[in-house]
């Protein structure tokens, strides 16, 4: 029976959505290839109690490779134990998330197994011996479907391109060693710098608020954090003119050479719209944007624009949220 | 210190993009191409490497058509050493296929430190720099926006989602850049003149069959934006209220 291959991410020892975005992608190929979903968690001791939720999502077997080493994200030893379990068991397909880590992971083990990689996948289709999927190229502004025949199929899944979708299972767990020694890894973590860890992940939030150079000053995105605290699912982006201004760390910076995001709401606050930033934000489900200028791009993508100055507005639309949320 | 930096010619992201009547790739009539974005990052940052250490070797190699000649003197231009073209007609869209001739090419070259883009902003696979380490067998960093070399000794800034880590790793190693403090620098007159004598070698891409092909390309249905509800803060009563009944996001 095919067997399809999810990497069910992790991270800091916890489960993450996208994980649940890779097993509800693998079920889907799976059941039109009449075969089974076989997810790996990798962590550190304590990382097997997620089998039975990826269980609950449509993991058959859930494979649990536990190990001190694994407690942050380990490249090396990562991409080893995954290769080496797909290509041992000779699974048709692998799916990863196109998410940071799985952008780092998903071409090391396709390397590995000698195999293209079918990256940042927002949509897929078995098609015969092949497997057609819709992969967002020049910076969103061309839409390409390509055709990957290779076996195995090794595909990342663009985050929340994939709504997770329950199929319970009770799942059979089965814990395997990591290959080789772990902790050998050549590349030596010598310093973490956490950014707004206490904050919802960008990639992951529902709501993002992101502030641009029209709030002049590193203290005004106290007002942006406010709206993003009445949302309560939200949270804090910003342009490169912000972060190279040092007024928000950089790993905050959403655009082509930032972060890749698509949430349900993105509100732009005193952004210009520039098309380095749009390429960033541009598939966002819905787009509010606040700029006193009624030529600024970023009223041509946005669904609802307001025109005006954001220090009166903002504050104005906190307010008119909180109220909506404490009322409902 | 022999750096390798591998570039991509693609083009700049701010132009209004065709789709050929193929249906199948972009229409590059009217285009202006240069290194993809990323890439130029990397050629900086091996020049600058090359210039403080006062010693070394820059090569820069580009798989393609004829035409990628015209990327790699401009990185000539900017301070490569030499240039090598790895020719084949049309450039894939297969990543691991790349990554093998480029392998193939670099193997046996003596780099202590071999560069990519973290993306190449026309394919966007993101792929082929980690695929090229790993075939190599050489130790790998992913989105690289600073890079210090010290007694065969690396250490470098890559950015994770929400966090960064400071890593350290031995020479010879493979490193994708991401964008960095640095700014990739313009080509001067001089430049320009120098890199026509500077060498440009040609060998034939070892390419496999590709098992990952583009079938289509189209442009993304235009978002349907660009109404403007309102001015100032009396707008938003109406914004909550279609934030409410229309977009469902409230
Ligand atoms: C190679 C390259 C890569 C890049 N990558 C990125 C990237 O990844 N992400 C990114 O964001 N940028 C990126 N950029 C930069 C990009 O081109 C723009 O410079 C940047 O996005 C502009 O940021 P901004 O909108 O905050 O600032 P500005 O363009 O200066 O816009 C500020 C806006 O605020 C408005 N404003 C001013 N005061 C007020 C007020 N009181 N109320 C309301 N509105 C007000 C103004 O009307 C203006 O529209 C890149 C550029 C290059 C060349
Ligand atoms: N045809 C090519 N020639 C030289 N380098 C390339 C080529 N294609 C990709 N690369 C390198 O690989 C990086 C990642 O490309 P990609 O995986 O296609 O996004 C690019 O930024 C380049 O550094």
């Amino acid at each position: 029976m095919p067997t399809v291959f999810a990497y069910a991410e992790t991270r800091g020892g916890e489960l993450r959505r996208v994980a649940l975005e890779a097993v509800t992608a693998a079920r889907t190929l799976a059941d039109a290839l009449g075969g089974d979903v076989e997810a790996m968690l990798v962590g550190a001791p304590g990382i097997a109690q997620y089998a039975e939720q990826l269980g609950a999502y449509g993991a058959d077997v859930v494979v649990t490779v536990e190990d001190v080493a694994f407690a942050r994200y380990n490249p090396e030893a990562t991409a080893a134990v995954a290769a080496e379990r797909i290509g041992s068991k000779g699974d048709r397909a692998a799916i990863f998330s196109a998410s940071a880590q799985g952008r780092d992971l998903a071409p090391r083990v396709a390397a590995k197994l000698r195999v293209p990689l079918a990256a940042d996948v927002t949509a897929f289709e078995l098609q015969g011996d092949a497997i057609i999927v819709t992969h967002p190229t020049y910076t969103g502004k061309v839409i390409a479907t390509a055709s990957l025949t290779a076996n195995p199929a090794v595909l990342s899944i663009r985050p929340k391109s994939i709504t997770p979708v329950e199929h319970a299972r009770s799942p059979r767990v089965e814990s395997i060693a990591p290959v080789g020694d772990p902790s050998a890894s050549r590349v030596v973590v010598q310093e973490v710098i956490e950014g707004n860890t206490a904050a919802l992940d960008l990639g992951e939030a529902p709501v993002i608020v992101s502030g641009g150079r029209g709030l002049k000053a590193p203290e005004n995105f106290a007002m942006v954090e406010e709206l993003a605290a009445a949302f309560g699912n939200a949270a804090v982006g910003a342009t490169r003119a912000v972060t190279d201004e040092g007024w928000r760390p950089h790993t905050d910076q959403i655009g082509q050479t930032g972060r890749l995001v698509s949430p349900d709401l993105y509100v732009a606050v005193g952004i210009s719209g520039a098309i380095q930033h749009l390429a960033g934000m541009r598939t966002s489900k819905t787009i509010v944007a606040i700029n006193k200028d009624r030529e600024a791009p970023i009223f041509k993508i946005a669904d609802y624009g307001i025109v005006g100055d954001a220090f009166e507005i903002v504050p104005a639309l906190t307010a008119a949220v909180r109220e909506v949320r404490k009322g409902g | 210190m022999k750096i390798a930096v591998c570039i991509k010619r693609a083009p700049d992201m701010e132009q209004r993009f065709k789709i050929a009547a193929d249906g199948a790739s972009v229409d590059a009539t009217g285009l202006k191409f240069d290194i993809s974005d990323f890439d130029a990052y990397a050629v900086e940052k091996a020049l600058k490497i090359t210039e403080a250490q006062g010693s070394g070797e820059v090569v820069v190699l580009s798989l393609g058509p004829d035409i990628v000649q015209e990327t790699l003197r401009k990185a000539l231009s900017l301070g490569a050493t030499r240039a090598v073209q790895l020719k084949t007609d049309s450039v894939p869209f297969d990543s691991f296929a790349i990554a093998e001739a480029l392998a193939a090419a670099l193997r046996d070259g003596g780099y202590d430190l071999i560069l990519f883009g973290k993306i190449a902003l026309d394919s966007s696979n993101g792929a082929v720099g980690a695929m090229t380490a790993e075939l190599l067998g050489t130790p790998y960093v992913t989105a690289v926006s600073q890079l210090d070399i010290a007694d065969g000794t690396a250490t470098a800034r890559r950015e994770l989602e929400g966090a960064a880590e400071i890593v350290a790793f031995p020479l010879p190693a493979v490193v994708s850049i991401d964008e960095g403090p640095w700014r990739p620098r313009l080509a001067s007159l001089k430049g320009i003149m120098g890199a026509k004598r500077k060498p440009l070698e040609v060998k034939p891409a070892e390419l496999a069959q590709p098992r990952y092909t583009v079938q289509t390309m189209q442009l993304p249905a235009e978002r349907t934006g660009g109404r403007i509800i309102g001015e100032g803060a009396d707008a938003v009563p109406e914004l909550v209220r279609l934030l409410q009944t229309e977009a469902k996001v409230l």
